[in-house]
């Protein structure tokens, strides 16, 4: 089961979804909170899901405010680089660029990839917690790379 | 942390602190980091960081008994964690021994990092570590240039945080300097023998380092000096002087009268005669002072000269100002317009209370100083606010664009918005901080799920205002008056407003604000106190159910813990009882694993304000021994002025 996780794991970095940062976190983790990262990654996707509504309603505005939008995505790229994960913040950095640019069809495009990769990670993360949590907090994996 | 034990690890002479080798061994354990953030994943990451740099190993293994016995008894990180800015600003203005450092991110919804950096170097002067996932240089600049410690770029990682205590520790020896040479400006001779111990003190200063060190030397500063003579040079110890609005104001007073340009600190502190207050005092708060002007004045073209200060020259510019921002936020919908018109006419008008048809009359003129540099004219202002109607809002959005004076005048207001910014960030957070107390029973009249009205009814306010209370909720707070609020100032309750409270506030952070915010000199303080010691209690109460962690860390300590030792019992309006009261609260308690958790973060704990008041009791019942907790609500002033050394 350990194996299972470490290789999950490892997928999941090779894949970029992950980056260093979430190995950061699970170092955090102890006997005390063995379940650190995912009570962080839960809190992320609880809290960012007002933050994505706040991004799609100011995306229906006409004309676009681009300052609102890339103000949002800076906490939005914040939140999701504080746990590792990649994917959405090249997406989060992507959007900025084009909100500086002052491209709207980018922004909305760009968006719209954010989310797909904001789902995909959350999805599977769970698994891999779930896995977690069944292999037990016996030991860390190791450290992929 | 505060480890009660250590005092006798002092010498109390005034001139030697000692730190013991335990103490030495103990830094860094126990820092106690603020952290300001409005992400609650990084703050729940953040948390965790802060908590795990105490059980470094190595650390740790350097410790030897006595800490681990520490250990043991208190969370080594008395980690606060604020989702905004302003009730950090509480927090800390609160229990201003209680941080050693302060880390807030830049971004902020309800308040500009920047602004509250500032706020926070000015009044309280710690080290304030800015962090970010923005890394662009003139950000960065823009953190040196407010004076922060550091700069950190988010995803923050453990090592990062693991040396902030050198800033603490840098910090600390700066300022002993600084009132080293101060003290030695008064008096040769002394001078030069503290300057030669100093560094000798320096060195134990710096390598004891430890939380409790400091904790313990301040009070000791502040027992030392309240008997001292306020001219004894021979004392390093200093207290730290409650930069109270009114203080604030008679600071300023004497400035304008000498002339900013000719201002000394001994002719300022001359023309103050405010007992107690020393030389020093005086040059460092005009040191801020001065630094604040200059960057007002260097970063906006709008804002007033700060170095003219007559009425007539500020009043225009002031105006514009105040149009500007007031008519955007006016414009922005926010703003109702008899409050424009209201804060203008009080802008202008001199504010004695007069400007606006509401304000009543009874109300002291307090010279809306329109010079600007700051002056607090709370009340009018407040009377002009309230009267308006939706004045919280109104004050909130107001500040930062202003120029300093039009912002004091505001600030007071503000303050009084700001407290309900804070409270409205988190429903339950507001209606934790109203809640518990059966002192702020003002407060939870208005609490309602989504409003906090904190709104202390102050004696003034009874007395003076009039009320048209059209501020409903100003007059129900004149009830409360019992709170012996020395400032008067009275909150403003925003039940209508709390969310306008908050966008009012970042629209006037977005509005670009220019030269930072104007140092609330207290005037939050004071306004909020009552406000914060609620939002201690609360907070309190929450980490006590949330973290269960420190919860088992401590063991046997009561739930007392969880409260800050400023917040209880130590506010006491009297001075001594303050040192005391802290004393005991430090050794109980230094865990203030208060969580002021974002919404998301609530997990159902404390949305209704029953959960609150249940908990609030129950920890007040826990906590006899502090004292009377009811106490430091409503205690502004006279907590203020109690800290005044006399």
């Amino acid at each position: 089961m350990q194996k299972q996780l470490a290789k999950m794991k490892q997928s999941l970095f090779d894949q970029g979804y992950l980056d260093e940062q979430f190995i950061q976190l699970e170092d955090l983790q102890d006997d005390a909170n063995p379940n650190f990262v995912e009570e962080v990654v839960t809190l992320y996707y609880r809290d960012s899901v007002r933050l994505v509504q706040n991004i799609e309603q100011a995306l229906e505005k006409n004309p676009l405010d681009f300052s609102k939008l890339e103000g949002y995505m800076h906490q939005f790229k914040g939140s999701s680089s504080s746990f590792g994960a990649k994917k959405v913040k090249t997406e989060c950095t992507q959007f900025r660029e084009y909100c500086r640019a002052g491209n709207a069809e980018g922004c909305k495009r760009t968006f719209q990839e954010l989310k797909k990769e904001y789902a995909t990670l959350k999805k599977k993360l769970e698994v891999y917690f779930q896995l977690a949590r069944q292999a037990g907090p016996v030991e860390k994996a190791c450290r992929p790379k | 942390m505060n480890l009660g034990m250590k005092p006798s690890s002092f010498t109390t002479s005034s001139n030697s602190w000692k730190s013991t080798d335990v103490v030495l061994d103990q830094f860094p354990v126990g820092l106690r980091v603020l952290v300001v953030d409005d992400d609650p994943t990084c703050l729940r990451i953040l948390e965790k960081m802060l908590r795990n740099c105490l059980y470094e190993v190595d650390l740790i293994s350097e410790i030897g008994i006595f800490c681990s016995l520490v250990f043991e008894i208190l969370s080594f990180v008395s980690f606060t964690k604020c989702n905004r800015a302003e009730i950090a600003l509480r927090l800390l203005r609160d229990n201003r021994n209680g941080y050693d450092v302060v880390i807030s991110d830049v971004h902020m919804p309800d308040m500009d990092g920047f602004k509250l950096l500032e706020h926070i170097g000015l009044e309280m002067d710690l080290p304030v570590i800015m962090m970010s996932a923005d890394d662009s240089k003139d950000v960065v600049m823009k953190g040196v240039t407010h004076g922060a410690c550091d700069y950190l770029i988010k995803p923050v990682r453990m090592e990062a945080l693991k040396n902030i205590w050198q800033h603490v520790v840098r910090k600390k020896k700066h300022e002993w300097k600084e009132k080293e040479y101060q003290q030695s400006g008064g008096s040769v001779e002394e001078g030069e023998r503290q300057q030669q111990k100093q560094p000798s003190e320096d060195v134990d200063y710096s390598s004891s380092a430890n939380e409790g060190n400091w904790k313990n030397s301040k009070k000791r500063k502040d027992e030392e000096d309240e008997s001292e003579d306020r001219d004894d040079t021979s004392s390093l110890k200093k207290p730290r002087v409650v930069w109270s609005v009114e203080l604030h104001q008679q600071f300023v007073t004497a400035v304008n009268q000498l002339g900013i340009d000719k201002a000394v600190p001994k002719k300022i502190l001359e023309l103050m005669n405010v007992p107690g207050l020393t030389r020093e005092n005086v040059a460092s708060h005009l040191q801020k002072y001065r630094l604040y002007l200059r960057r007002l004045s260097g970063v906006s073209p709008h804002q007033n000269g700060f170095m003219g200060p007559t009425d007539a020259a500020t009043f225009g510019p002031i105006s514009s100002i105040n149009g500007f921002d007031l008519q955007a936020l006016a414009a922005s919908g926010q703003l109702p317009p008899q409050s424009l018109a209201t804060i203008q006419a009080a802008a202008l008008g001199g504010g004695r209370g007069a400007t606006t048809s509401k304000s009543s009359s009874p109300i002291p003129p307090l010279v809306v100083d329109q010079r600007n540099i700051f002056s607090f004219e709370n009340h009018p202002r407040q009377q002009n606010i309230i009267n308006g109607g939706k004045q919280v809002n109104l004050l909130h959005g107001i500040p930062t664009n202003m120029d300093s004076k039009q912002l004091v005048n505001l600030h007071q207001s503000a303050a009084q918005s700001f407290t309900n910014n804070m409270s409205q960030s988190n429903n339950s957070l507001l209606a934790h901080m109203v809640q518990p107390h059966p002192r702020t029973h003002i407060l939870n009249n208005e609490i309602n799920g989504t409003h906090v009205s904190v709104v202390h009814g102050t004696a003034y306010n009874n007395s003076v205002s009039n009320p048209s209370t059209a501020t409903v909720d100003f007059s129900s707070r004149s009830q409360s008056t019992e709170l012996p609020v020395n400032n008067s100032f009275a909150h403003v309750s925003s039940n209508s407003g709390m969310s306008n409270l908050t966008s009012k506030l970042q629209e006037e952070v977005n509005s670009g604000t220019r030269g930072g915010f104007v140092p609330n000199y207290d005037v939050f303080n004071d306004l909020n106190q009552n406000q914060n010691r609620g939002a201690h209690d609360w907070g309190g109460l929450q980490s006590s159910v949330g973290s269960s962690n420190i919860q088992q860390r401590l063991g046997g300590v009561s739930s007392s813990v969880l409260v800050r030792p400023n917040g209880f019992s130590t506010n006491q309006k009297s001075g001594p009882l303050n040192s005391s009261s802290l004393t005991t609260d430090n050794s109980l308690s230094r865990i203030k694993t208060e969580k002021l958790p974002d919404m998301g973060f609530q997990n159902g704990l404390y949305h209704e304000q029953f959960g609150q008041e249940d908990l609030m009791s129950a920890l007040l019942k826990q906590q006899e021994g502090m004292g009377p907790v009811e106490n430091e609500f409503g205690f502004d002033g006279g907590y203020h002025l109690d800290n005044l050394p006399v």
